[in-house]
C-alpha cells in the first residue's frame, strides 16, 4: 500500500533526533569543521542514543528492534540536518555493524557485534572507496587472492571514516573473476594486521571534521574466517544499494538545512527598501529548494522501503543517490547565492554546507542504512 | 508505515487501465491529425473490456488510498493517450467547482451535467482577479456580459461554471461563479481553438451577450461582497488544490510513455539501460536517460505525496503546488530529453513521441503556470500574503 506516513515509533525517533541535531550538533559544527576534529564527548553522546545498537539483536546485547532501512533513513536525514560530518562520524560504526549483521556468519556476528553494544563508543569502519580518478565501485582494484585457507589482500582504500581510531576495517575487494557485484567480497581486517598501513587523517574539501584515512594493503594475509559471510560471501549489491540510499538521506538532510537557513535570512535581509525574499528572483529560488528537497526525500523513502522489503533496490537506490547528489549541490549553490557575500564568509554555515554537498555527492560507502 | 508497494488489487486495477490505454493509443494519431473530430464517448472495443471502476468495490483499508490510486489511474490513462478513452466519464472541471462550492440543491440539480469551467479571458489568465466579465442583478435574473477563452471541454460540455464580477470596484472580492446551461439565449460558443498539442481535447471560446440566468444560479448562493482578504476568493481558488496534482499526473502519464518508447528504441539499438555502475561505467546516453527517469520518479512521488495528504485529510496547499510545479517542469524536460537521445528518428510522425512532446507542453501552463505555483509555494514557506509577495 502506498503510504507516506511514518509509524508512531518512527515519528518519535525522528523528532528526538531533530532535537539532538539542533541542540547537540549545530552548536559545535563550525568549531569541529575549523579544528578538523570531533570531540569524544560528542561521539559518546550520539552513542548513547543507541544509533548503532538499537537494531542489533538482543543476543549480542542490542535492543533487538527490527532492522529498518526506512527508520534509518529518517534518522540520517535528521542527523545530517544537524551536521553531515558529525552525522557520518556518529553512524560510522553502524556501517560495520550492519554489514556484519546483514551478511556475516553466526560466528562473525557473535565475535563482533557485542563490540557495538557496550556503553562506550566503539569505532570500526567500512573501506570501500579507492583513490583512483572516476572511481566506480564495480571497477575497484583492491584484490583478494586465495592463499591456502585464507586470502591475501592488496590495494588502497581512501575516505575510510574514523580510520584514525577504528579497531577493525571491513575491506571490500575483488575476490572472484568478472566485473559485477558478484565479484566483490568483504574482509574483516583488524587494525594491527601485518601489511596494513593507515595514513594520517586526510585533508579534504568538505566533511573536514570527519577523520578519514587512506589504507594501504601490502599483501595483508587474513584467514578464511575473515571473509564476511564465509563461503557464501556477501550480497555486495545490497551493501552498495544501502550505502547509496543512506548517502541520499544525508544529502536530503543537508539540503533541508540550507533551505531552512536561507528562508529566515532572506526575510531578514533588506535591499532596496524591502526584504529580499519579497523579490521573485529570491522567492522562486527558495521555492525551488523546497520542491527539490521534498523530491530527494521521496526518492530516498522509496528506495529504503524496497531495501526493507528485501526486493531489488538497485535502480531506486541509484536514482535516489544520483538525484540527491545533483540537486543538493544546486540547493547548496543557491543557498550561497541567496546569502550573497554572507554565503561566502565562514561566519555563516552555508559555505561549509556548499563544500560538504560537493564532497558527499561523490562518495560511496561512508554511511549505510 | 512508509511504503511504496502496490497491493494485488492495486495492480489489477492499474493493469486494467493500461490495457484500455493501449487500445486508446491506436486512435491517438487519427485525432491528432483530424482536429475537427471528437473522439467518441465509447470506443468500439469497449464491449470487450470490463468496467475498471467497478473494481473499486472490494478494496480494503490495506489497499492504497483512493486519492493516490486516482492519480496512478489518471497517469495510466494518459500513458495511452491524452484524450482518447475506452469510455469517457462524465464530468469536467466545472463539476469539481460545483462539488466544492455549490449548495446541496445546486449539486443535486446539476450533478449529472458535464460542466466546463470558464475563467480565462483575452485579458486575464494567471490573474483571475482581473476578470472583466460582468453579472448584473435585474429582478430575479443575473445578466451576463463578457468573453471567455481557453475553456477546456467547452464544446462538449452541457453547462459551464463561469467567473464574473458583480462589482468591479470590489476587486477580487466581487468575483462570483455562475452556472450557465448550454442553450441559454445570449450564450454562444464562438470557436474551437487550434493547438500545439492535446488536439483531440476541445478548447472553446465563449461570448455572453445580455445572457439572462436565474438568480439561483450563483454558485453557493452568497450574493454579499466579502471584505478584502476575508477569504471568499481564496475559497474559490481552493478548488485547484484538488485538481493541480491531477493535472501533473496527466502530464506524467504521457512522459512515462515517452520514456518507455525511448528505452525500447535504445534496446533495439543494442543499448540497455542498466543500473548499478557509477559514472565511469556508463555512456552519456544512458546517464542522460537515467536522469530523465529520476525526474519522472521525483515528480510522480510529489504527486502521490500530495494525494496521500488529501486522502488523510491533511492540509496540502503547498504540496499540491509542489506536485504541479515539479510535474510541469519534469514532463517538459523528459519529453525534450527523449527526443534529444533518440535523434532524428524521434521527430518523425511515424512515431508518437513527437506528439507526446507537443501534448505535455500545456502541463506547465494550464491550472496555474509553473511560475504561479512557485509563487504559491514561496508565499507558504515564507509566511507571506499575496500582497507581501507579488
Amino acid at each position: 500500500m502506498i503510504s507516506f506516513g511514518p509509524t508512531e515509533e518512527q515519528a518519535v525517533a525522528r523528532d528526538a533526533l531533530r532535537e539532538f541535531a539542533v541542540k547537540a550538533m549545530r552548536p559545535i559544527a563550525r568549531e569541529c569543521d575549523e579544528a578538523s576534529a570531533i570531540p569524544d564527548s560528542f561521539l559518546q553522546s550520539a552513542w548513547e542514543l543507541g544509533l548503532t545498537s538499537t537494531q542489533l539483536p538482543e543476543a549480542f546485547g542490542g535492543a533487538g528492534e527490527a532492522r529498518s532501512p526506512v527508520t534509518n533513513a529518517l534518522v540520517l536525514e535528521e542527523l545530517a540536518y544537524g551536521d553531515a560530518s558529525l552525522a557520518l562520524a556518529a553512524v560510522a560504526p553502524s556501517l560495520f555493524a550492519n554489514a556484519v549483521l546483514d551478511h556475516g556468519t553466526d560466528a562473525q556476528r557473535k565475535a563482533l557485534l557485542p563490540l557495538f553494544c557496550g556503553e562506550r563508543f566503539h569505532a570500526a569502519s567500512l573501506a570501500l572507496v579507492e583513490p583512483s580518478p572516476a572511481f566506480d565501485v564495480l571497477g575497484m582494484r583492491t584484490a583478494a587472492e586465495p592463499k591456502g585457507d585464507g586470502f591475501v589482500l592488496s590495494g588502497r582504500k581512501s575516505f575510510v571514516p574514523l580510520g584514525d581510531r577504528a579497531s577493525h576495517f571491513l575491506v571490500v575487494a575483488r575476490g572472484g573473476v568478472g566485473f559485477g557485484f558478484e565479484a566483490l567480497d568483504a574482509f574483516i581486517v583488524p587494525r594491527d594486521a601485518h601489511g596494513l598501513a593507515v595514513s594520517e587523517v586526510e585533508k579534504n574539501l568538505g566533511l573536514r571534521a570527519l577523520a578519514t584515512t587512506t589504507l594501504t594493503l601490502d599483501r595483508v594475509e587474513v584467514p578464511g574466517s575473515a571473509r564476511l559471510g564465509g563461503e557464501r560471501g556477501i550480497d555486495a549489491r545490497r551493501l552498495v544499494n544501502a550505502s547509496r540510499v543512506a548517502l541520499a538521506a544525508v544529502l536530503t538532510g543537508l539540503a533541508r538545512a540550507v533551505t531552512e537557513y536561507a528562508i529566515p535570512y532572506a526575510k531578514d535581509r533588506v535591499a532596496f527598501g524591502e526584504a529580499i525574499a519579497k523579490r521573485q528572483a529570491i522567492a522562486f529560488a527558495l521555492a525551488e529548494m523546497r520542491i527539490e528537497t521534498d523530491a530527494m526525500r521521496h526518492l530516498v523513502w522509496k528506495a529504503a522501503s524496497q531495501l526493507e522489503h528485501g526486493t531489488d533496490a538497485t535502480k531506486a537506490a541509484q536514482l535516489a543517490r544520483d538525484y540527491a547528489a545533483e540537486e543538493c549541490m544546486k540547493i547548496a549553490d543557491n543557498g550561497v547565492q541567496v546569502l550573497g557575500g554572507h554565503g561566502f564568509i565562514r561566519e555563516h554555515p552555508v559555505e561549509m554546507w556548499y563544500r560538504n554537498a560537493r564532497t558527499l555527492g561523490v562518495l560511496e560507502g561512508t554511511v549505510t542504512l | 508505515m512508509i511504503d511504496f508497494q502496490l497491493t494485488q488489487k492495486d495492480r489489477d486495477m492499474l493493469d486494467a487501465v493500461r490495457r484500455e490505454a493501449l487500445v486508446a493509443r491506436t486512435y491517438a494519431r487519427f485525432y491528432d491529425e483530424n482536429e475537427h473530430e471528437f473522439p467518441p464517448d465509447q470506443l468500439p472495443e469497449a464491449k470487450d473490456f470490463p468496467n475498471v471502476f467497478a473494481m473499486f468495490a472490494g478494496r480494503t483499508a490495506d489497499d492504497t488510498g483512493m486519492g493516490v490510486m486516482s492519480m496512478l489511474m489518471t497517469a495510466g490513462q494518459t500513458w495511452g493517450d491524452y484524450s482518447v478513452r475506452m469510455k469517457r466519464g462524465k464530468g469536467g472541471l466545472g463539476n469539481a467547482a460545483l462539488r466544492a462550492a455549490g449548495t446541496p440543491a445546486q449539486q443535486q440539480k446539476w450533478n449529472d451535467l458535464t460542466l466546463a469551467m470558464a475563467i480565462t479571458e483575452p485579458g486575464c489568465g494567471s490573474d483571475p482577479s482581473a476578470v472583466q466579465m460582468t453579472a448584473v442583478l435585474d429582478g430575479e435574473e443575473w445578466v451576463l456580459n463578457g468573453e471567455k477563452i481557453f475553456v477546456t471541454t467547452g464544446c462538449r460540455a452541457e453547462g459551464v461554471v463561469v467567473w464574473a464580477t458583480i462589482d468591479k470596484s470590489a476587486g477580487r472580492a466581487g468575483i462570483k461563479s455562475f452556472l450557465v446551461e448550454k442553450g441559454t439565449p445570449g450564450f454562444v460558443v464562438t470557436h474551437k481553438e487550434k493547438k500545439l498539442g492535446i488536439r483531440a481535447d476541445d478548447t472553446a471560446a465563449y461570448v455572453f451577450t445580455d445572457c439572462r440566468i436565474p438568480r439561483a444560479n450563483l454558485l453557493g448562493g452568497d450574493e454579499t461582497i466579502p471584505k478584502q482578504g476575508s477569504g471568499g476568493f481564496r475559497g474559490v481558488m481552493k478548488t485547484f488544490n484538488m485538481t493541480r496534482p491531477g493535472v501533473a499526473a496527466i502530464g506524467l502519464g504521457i512522459a512515462e510513455a515517452a520514456l518507455d518508447f525511448t528505452r525500447d528504441q535504445l534496446r533495439e539499438a543494442g543499448i540497455d539501460v542498466e543500473y548499478g555502475a557509477g559514472i565511469a561505467g556508463q555512456t552519456a546516453v544512458v546517464r542522460r536517460f537515467q536522469r530523465l527517469e529520476a525526474l519522472f520518479e521525483a515528480a510522480m512521488l510529489s504527486v502521490l505525496h500530495s494525494a496521500w495528504l488529501s486522502d488523510h485529510a491533511k492540509p496540502n496547499n503547498t504540496e499540491a503546488s509542489i506536485a504541479k510545479a515539479k510535474g510541469g517542469s519534469a514532463v517538459r524536460e523528459i519529453t525534450q530529453g527523449c527526443i534529444e537521445i533518440l535523434g532524428p528518428l524521434a521527430v518523425s510522425r511515424e512515431h508518437l513521441l513527437e506528439k507526446w512532446f507537443r501534448d505535455v507542453r500545456i502541463t506547465d501552463i494550464y491550472e496555474g503556470t509553473g511560475q504561479i505555483q512557485r509563487l504559491i509555494i514561496a508565499r507558504d514557506i515564507l509566511g507571506y500574503s499575496s500582497a507581501e509577495l507579488k
